[in-house]
């Protein structure tokens, strides 16, 4: 219990609307956030030494040729310009041309070409999140409330073994199971252009497989050790004191408070994630935006680089807002405790 | 016990050791004991183990045994230097900015923030695409995203030391802020740091070794663990060895690494917990 302090007499607009404000503060870094990330994507793919247009046309292009496409890209232009022209072109819903399109000497706007991998991309995440979520909350309170037992320890040794697994090798050793030995699933996911992965559910078995063993190891560390630490105080002492059945005392008092830093922790996972599905798309040659950009790189086409990763890093910020914003709906004590 | 193998008490400490010296010495001194030269096709491709190729030869025909033999040593150079150079850094601006609490600290609470905003990956394939694939600039891209976070761990352990009385009587001597920083506070730290370096030698080797997986890394025909998974990947039907044979080996290389930095970080926990109560 707080005792009233001096400062309620005269309330701020800060005191008055803390939910609005700290929504508005949190939005404003995001923002901020995004516009340094523009700022080390640009420099990093048009500044560092290494020219777009040579990297584009390849080591046998002419200087002639190399000067020619640098003036098609607008290469000459001055670097801060070429930023301007870029992010206001992104903001504007106008993502730019692909530089492949410039060497193969007709523009290729690229949102065409990324629509129906976003959407693929999406489509895999979301079908993981929605099993890693209910999987790591069970498998995590399971662990905590059984915390030094033989359950424990088998949950908690086998996911600090595949936490430190990279996706591509769980990924192998998937197909080497399921595939070459089993014969089950099919080792790529390939689908025809416009086909949705919705209607080809057997492909996308291997590649959520993978993603959810990687994913679910780390959050079912965190949940465990919420859920540990919420055991520890006084309320649920307290609850346990009162002769409350243990079931209750988790469900009720335990995991409501250990699902804040959980949604937390779900919310700055989604960069492993995210991270995740650009191996496993390259992995499996499913056609999404991962899979997009590692082609992307490999042929250094950095314009179709740079807008990619500057959606998938919009992306990541717009997650960890929407976690942080529901960590504080979550708990009440957040809400009202003037920051 | 001598302080620094303490760990080994707890079960996975011992066994992660084992396990990171069997690992560690098959790709150091893997190289001499290997039965065919790296770049030189022995049979067809993806042949089945014979007793010639113990495991099969690859997409090229080449003797995988062979290349496995060899392919440990990149991962391992190439995650151990950009593991030093991070903590290097990291140590450097970490005590000046725990000990100073100068303007390095917000700057640095900032620059870990916005690295952490999006996939360490993503920073990799973007610096890729702009500077072209070498060593060097994996290495580099590497350690730039490790060095905030070790900054920041070894920010905050000094400002914990640098209030103590034994800081405050080496000022008093009038000593300089370099010998205070050398001989009082980083012998101090080195418990988070041991705590935190398992885990870092983890991440730096998933990140190698996935750049060297998208074809980003090392070039062929250098022999990898990452890059042979990739390259034989077709062949899965044909010869599963020279897929299997990698990538049950990066597991085992990461699981020990991270089994033996859990245990150290556990044991640390505890030995801290244990001089707190005594104070």
């Amino acid at each position: 219990m707080l005792a009233p302090s001096p400062e309620v007499a005269r309330p701020t607009s800060r005191r008055r609307r803390p939910l609005l404000w700290f929504f508005v503060v949190r939005v404003l870094t995001g923002l901020a956030t995004l516009l340094v990330v523009s700022v080390l994507v640009f420099a990093a793919t048009e500044v560092l030494p290494g020219d777009a247009a040579s990297a584009v046309l390849g080591k046998s292009a002419t200087p002639d040729q190399v000067a020619k496409m640098r003036k098609l890209m607008g290469l000459d232009k001055p670097a801060v310009q070429r930023y301007g022209e870029w992010l206001g072109g992104i903001l504007t819903g106008n993502l730019g041309d692909s530089a492949a399109g410039f060497a193969s000497g007709s523009k290729a706007p690229i949102w065409p070409q990324i629509k129906d991998k976003l959407a693929n991309s999406f489509i895999l995440a979301a079908v993981v999140t929605l099993l890693m979520i209910p999987f790591s909350l069970a498998l995590g309170v399971k662990a905590a409330t059984r915390a030094g037992r033989p359950v424990d320890h088998a949950i908690s040794t086998s996911s600090l073994a595949v936490v430190s697994l990279p996706e591509f090798v769980i990924g192998s050793l998937l197909i080497i199971v399921f595939f070459t030995w089993l014969n089950l699933l099919p080792p790529v996911s390939l689908l025809a252009p416009g086909e949705s992965p919705l209607a080809h559910p057997r492909l996308l078995v291997l590649p959520a497989l993978t993603l959810l063993a990687a994913t679910l190891a780390g959050s079912t560390r965190m949940v465990r050790a919420g859920v540990i630490e919420t055991m520890r105080s006084d309320y649920v002492r307290m609850a346990e004191l009162n002769g409350l059945p243990k079931r209750r005392v988790v469900s009720r008092y335990a995991l409501r408070n250990a699902l804040a830093p959980a949604v937390q922790v779900f919310g700055q996972n989604i960069q492993y994630l995210v991270g995740g599905i650009i191996v496993v798309e390259y992995l499996f040659s499913y056609p999404g935006i991962g899979k997009e950009l590692v082609d992307a790189v490999a042929i250094r086409d950095v314009r179709e680089v740079q807008t990619i990763a500057i959606l998938i890093a919009a992306f990541c910020i717009f997650i960890n807002i929407v976690a942080d914003f529901l960590v504080v709906l979550l708990v009440p004590k957040l809400r009202t405790a003037s920051a | 016990m001598p302080e620094a193998l303490r760990f080994l008490r707890s079960g996975t400490g011992g066994v992660g050791l084992v396990l990171l010296v069997l690992v560690v010495g098959l790709a150091l001194i893997g190289p001499f004991f290997a039965p065919h030269a790296l770049d030189e096709p022995i049979g067809l491709p993806y042949a089945s183990p014979s007793s010639a190729a113990p495991l099969g030869t690859d997409e090229l025909g080449r003797d995988v045994l062979s290349r496995v033999l060899w392919g440990g040593r990149s991962v391992l150079l190439l995650a151990g230097i950009a593991t030093a150079i991070a903590y290097a850094a990291g140590l450097l601006v970490g005590l000046l900015a725990g000990y100073t609490r100068s303007l390095l600290d917000p700057i640095l609470m900032r620059s870990a923030d916005v690295l952490l905003s999006f996939p360490a990956l993503l920073f990799l394939l973007v610096l890729v695409a702009g500077a072209g694939t070498s060593n060097a600039i994996l290495v580099i891209g590497v350690a730039v995203i490790q060095f905030p976070q070790i900054a920041r761990i070894i920010r905050s352990a000094t400002l914990a030391q640098s209030t103590r009385g034994f800081v405050e009587a080496a000022v008093a001597r009038g000593e300089r802020t370099a010998a205070i920083l050398r001989r009082e506070l980083l012998p101090n730290i080195v418990g988070p740091i041991s705590a935190d370096l398992g885990l870092r030698f983890t991440y730096s080797i998933i990140l190698v070794a996935s750049l060297n997986f998208f074809g980003l890394g090392l070039q062929p025909p250098s022999s990898d663990w990452a890059l042979m998974i990739s390259e034989n990947r077709s062949g899965l039907t044909l010869n599963p060895w020279s897929v299997l044979a990698p990538a049950v080996l990066i597991a085992l290389l990461t699981i020990a690494v991270n089994m033996v930095g859990d245990a150290v970080a556990r044991t640390q926990e505890q030995s801290a917990l244990t001089v707190g109560r005594r104070s």
